[in-house]
């Protein structure tokens, strides 16, 4: 019996997905629940386990090829099954097509070969197998394991059951008389018919491509799924938002005290560290409320101003960046938010996020300051009005109010925005909000 | 099976289950039963007849005709140490008292966190084929299997009764006990006197066979039992299951024993849609399909609202042990 694999739905917002990579090639043996492809949808790549064991004979959607969920990507026949449905492609096409236009070889096809047949499909229509007795079509699911196991011929069973049904029994006894003759072309056996060759090849990025000169030469480093829509993501959103750009000096002394002061007892009792980030992403989502046009996206019908304040947050991993989300980011206090963002970054790191966590930002965070940048120009988080990244602590020397010089923490905060949806005094007056407030953080505020 | 001694009596189910509660009321003061007519009458069928007498009206306590009550007290009585034995007088009785039984005996323990237990035993008589009609003759199992948190057992044998009626007061969980009524005195058997327990969750193997495995439980294990033998005289070889426990079940059983026959038939009397046999089939389809060589078949109760008092009605229902046979013969032949 063959099995149509489709799409999944990955998240109940998505709609398409993307097949990655194929883990296996057609002809490979599957066992059930095995992964056999990987899908990636948004940023998420998911490896789809297989729901029943068995060989894959056909991929439909080929590594690039982006369908709806629910479209077909793959046909496995499981083993030990009943014969497929008669080919589309007739016996003498299917002997006709040429051996390369398999895209691997198909495991039987050796013990095949060896018998005369010269491709995988041959069998079905030149050794009259498929003829074989309607009975067979009809085996308990103990006889085909059992023929299997055995490598017993079941067209050289005599059935005794019901109607002259194969049983168990039958099975096992003819296995005890020794393997027949026949055995290496068994209708379990028998290699299963070629695939159709899918002459679609995936569609190539549109968008004319630049001249550089010829390259100098060098090694290509592939690009993966994630890398080419990462590529993609920001080529969008450079093209359509005019970035502006702004930034202030904060002094967060106060805050790097109250931090430092609480974060041990805060990973005791929590389980995660708390860093500057669950402070920053609390003052700014205040900030944000004060100036919601912030928390908007352009569209061509007017601005959007969302309801909810959804905060992204950048995180880095080895090969790409993601950036799960903190839904409803304003129903935390600072401590929800280092818990909320501990798991999510965990969660990222381990490679085990859906694509709900990463759907649905409104405004994005980024600690570039935890690489040790000071200054940097974020690329919008596209359909965001806004992004602002939290430059690395350092220690200067500052004048204060009442002219002395100081040591203070200082960091910067780096805004781009979407100039379409905000202009530079709405931008800067955020800025200010959250600089007073993250400047207002010291020791023995509420976590 | 902890079993004190190697000494029989012979007993009969109503009898197993009178000398159970008799030495539970006399070894444990926690224990107390409770119900309609258990006490001046002696239950309906006589159960605990001279009970109130020995142990007083304290600890054998006569109720409303209220079921609901029954149970909710009892529930309170449980949490609060003691180990009430409720009785609900008929199966078919039970229904008001199904919201104290599943939103709150079954609960107790999750809601409480662990703080509370409910270590609750609710006895009931169930089952037809004896002129019951429509109020005295339903099964209920399938009604709460469904509900986790809740223990059910049905055993059908003296032996199995009594280990398994011990079992339900120790436990710390509240358990349904049901006895089947057309075994009470049809059924008799060795039962090993003092102490014992049966573990819950346990099911027994009444026969051994190698050609096709019969899982049941209640009144029809003895029916199936007796088709089983009389197949055994004409060569084939079957496999009795009883289930004893419907919940927990036991899987490891269940398989080991279609892994082995291949084939598999339920038999049960309570109808057969959404049954106890729906369960135990698709535990054997996702855990053996690949040991069938045929498909698993369900003889059991038919899909109408009750057991008719008619004679001719009745018999429609229950299943007699010629057709238990006849399906058996046809599934090792197939």
């Amino acid at each position: 019996m063959s099995t149509t694999i489709t799409m999944p739905q990955l998240g109940e917002t998505v709609t398409e997905g993307t097949v990655a990579q194929w883990l296996k090639k057609v002809g490979d043996s599957i066992e059930k629940y095995e992964s056999f492809v990987e899908v990636t949808t948004d940023k998420v790549n998911a490896e789809v386990p297989s729901p029943v064991s068995g060989v894959l004979t056909q991929i439909i959607a080929q590594e690039g090829q982006t369908v709806p969920t629910g479209a077909p990507i793959a046909v496995i026949e499981e083993v030990g099954g009943a014969p497929a449905p008669e080919p589309t492609t007739s016996p003498s096409e299917a002997l006709a097509a040429p051996l390369a236009a398999t895209p691997a070889p198909v495991p039987a096809s050796a013990s095949a070969a060896s018998n005369g047949h010269a491709n995988g499909a041959a069998p079905r229509g030149g050794n009259g197998v498929v003829n074989a007795p309607e009975i067979l079509r009809r085996v308990s699911p103990a006889v085909r394991r059992l023929a299997r196991e055995h490598r017993v011929d079941l067209v050289a069973v005599r059935g005794t059951g019901q109607n002259g049904r194969i049983t168990a029994n039958d099975v096992l006894a003819s296995a005890s008389q020794g393997p027949s003759a026949a055995t290496a072309t068994s209708i379990l056996e028998a290699p299963l018919p070629a695939p159709t060759p899918d002459a679609a090849k995936p569609a190539t990025a549109s968008a004319p491509k630049p001249s550089y000169g010829a390259p100098v030469p060098g090694e290509t480093i592939p690009l993966s799924q994630a890398r080419k829509i990462i590529a993609q993501r920001m080529v969008d959103s450079k093209h359509t938002a005019p970035h502006a750009w702004t930034m202030v000096e904060v002094d967060v002394s106060g805050l790097w005290k109250w931090r430092n002061a609480e974060k041990e007892r805060f990973q005791r009792d929590h389980g995660y560290p708390l860093t500057l980030l669950p402070f920053f992403v609390h003052a700014a989502v205040q900030s944000l409320k004060a100036y919601p046009l912030m928390n908007a996206r352009f569209t061509d019908e007017g601005i959007l101003v969302h309801r909810e304040i959804n905060v992204g947050l950048a995180v880095a991993l080895d090969s790409n960046l993601i950036v799960p989300v903190i839904r409803d980011a304003g129903q935390y206090s600072i401590s929800g938010l280092a818990v909320a963002a501990g798991k999510l970054i965990e969660r990222a790191r381990a490679g085990k996020l859906g694509a709900d966590d990463l759907s649905g930002g409104t405004f994005t965070v980024n600690n570039t300051g935890a690489n040790g940048s000071v200054l940097s120009a974020p690329i919008l988080n596209g359909g965001q009005a806004g992004i602002v990244t939290m430059e690395a602590v350092v220690k200067r020397p500052i004048v204060t109010k009442d002219d002395a010089i100081a040591i203070r923490s200082m960091m910067n905060v780096c805004l781009s925005l979407d100039h379409r949806v905000v202009d530079g005094a709405i931008a800067s007056a955020f800025l200010v909000d959250l600089k007073k407030r993250l400047e207002a953080m010291a020791p023995g505020g509420t976590l | 099976m902890a079993v004190a001694s190697t000494e029989t009596t012979t007993l009969n189910n109503v009898e197993a289950v009178r000398q159970t509660l008799y030495e539970a009321l006399k070894n444990d003061p926690r224990t107390l039963v409770m119900g309609e007519d258990v006490g001046a009458r002696g239950n309906v069928f006589l159960i605990t007849k001279g009970f109130i007498e020995e142990f007083g009206a304290e600890r054998v306590i006569d109720t409303p005709l209220a079921e609901a009550s029954i149970v909710g007290i009892a529930i309170g009585m449980a949490m609060e140490g003691l180990r009430p034995i409720a009785e609900i007088q008929f199966a078919d009785f039970i229904y008001p008292a199904f919201n104290q039984i599943v939103g709150e005996a079954a609960k107790t323990r999750y809601r409480s966190n662990g703080d509370y237990t409910c270590p609750l035993v609710i006895r009931t008589p169930y089952g037809g084929g004896i002129r019951g009609a429509l109020s005295h003759s339903v099964s209920i199992e399938a009604l709460f299997y469904h509900v986790p948190g809740l223990k059910i057992v049905a055993p059908s044998f003296p032996a199995d009764i009594k280990g398994l009626l011990n079992a339900a007061i120790e436990d710390p969980d509240p358990v349904l006990f049901l006895e089947h009524k057309k075994t009470y005195r049809s059924v008799k058997g060795e039962v090993p006197t003092g102490h014992y327990t049966i573990p819950i969750g346990k099911a027994d193997v009444k026969k051994a066979g190698t050609q096709l495995t019969v899982v049941s439980y209640g009144l029809y294990v003895h029916q199936a039992l007796d088709a089983a033998r009389q197949l055994e005289s004409e060569g084939l070889s079957v496999e009795v299951i009883d289930l004893r426990s419907i919940r927990p079940m036991d899987r490891t059983t269940i398989l080991e024993s279609v892994r082995k026959t291949r084939k598999l038939l339920i038999v049960h009397e309570d109808n057969k849609f959404g049954g106890i046999g729906a369960e135990v089939s698709a535990m054997v389809v996702e855990d053996a399909f690949f040991d069938l060589d045929a498909p698993i078949r369900r003889l059991c109760g038919p899909d109408v609202p009750a057991m008719g008092y008619a004679l001719t009605l009745e018999e429609e229902f229950m299943i007699p042990t010629s057709r238990m046979a006849e399906a058996m013969r046809d599934l090792v032949a197939f």
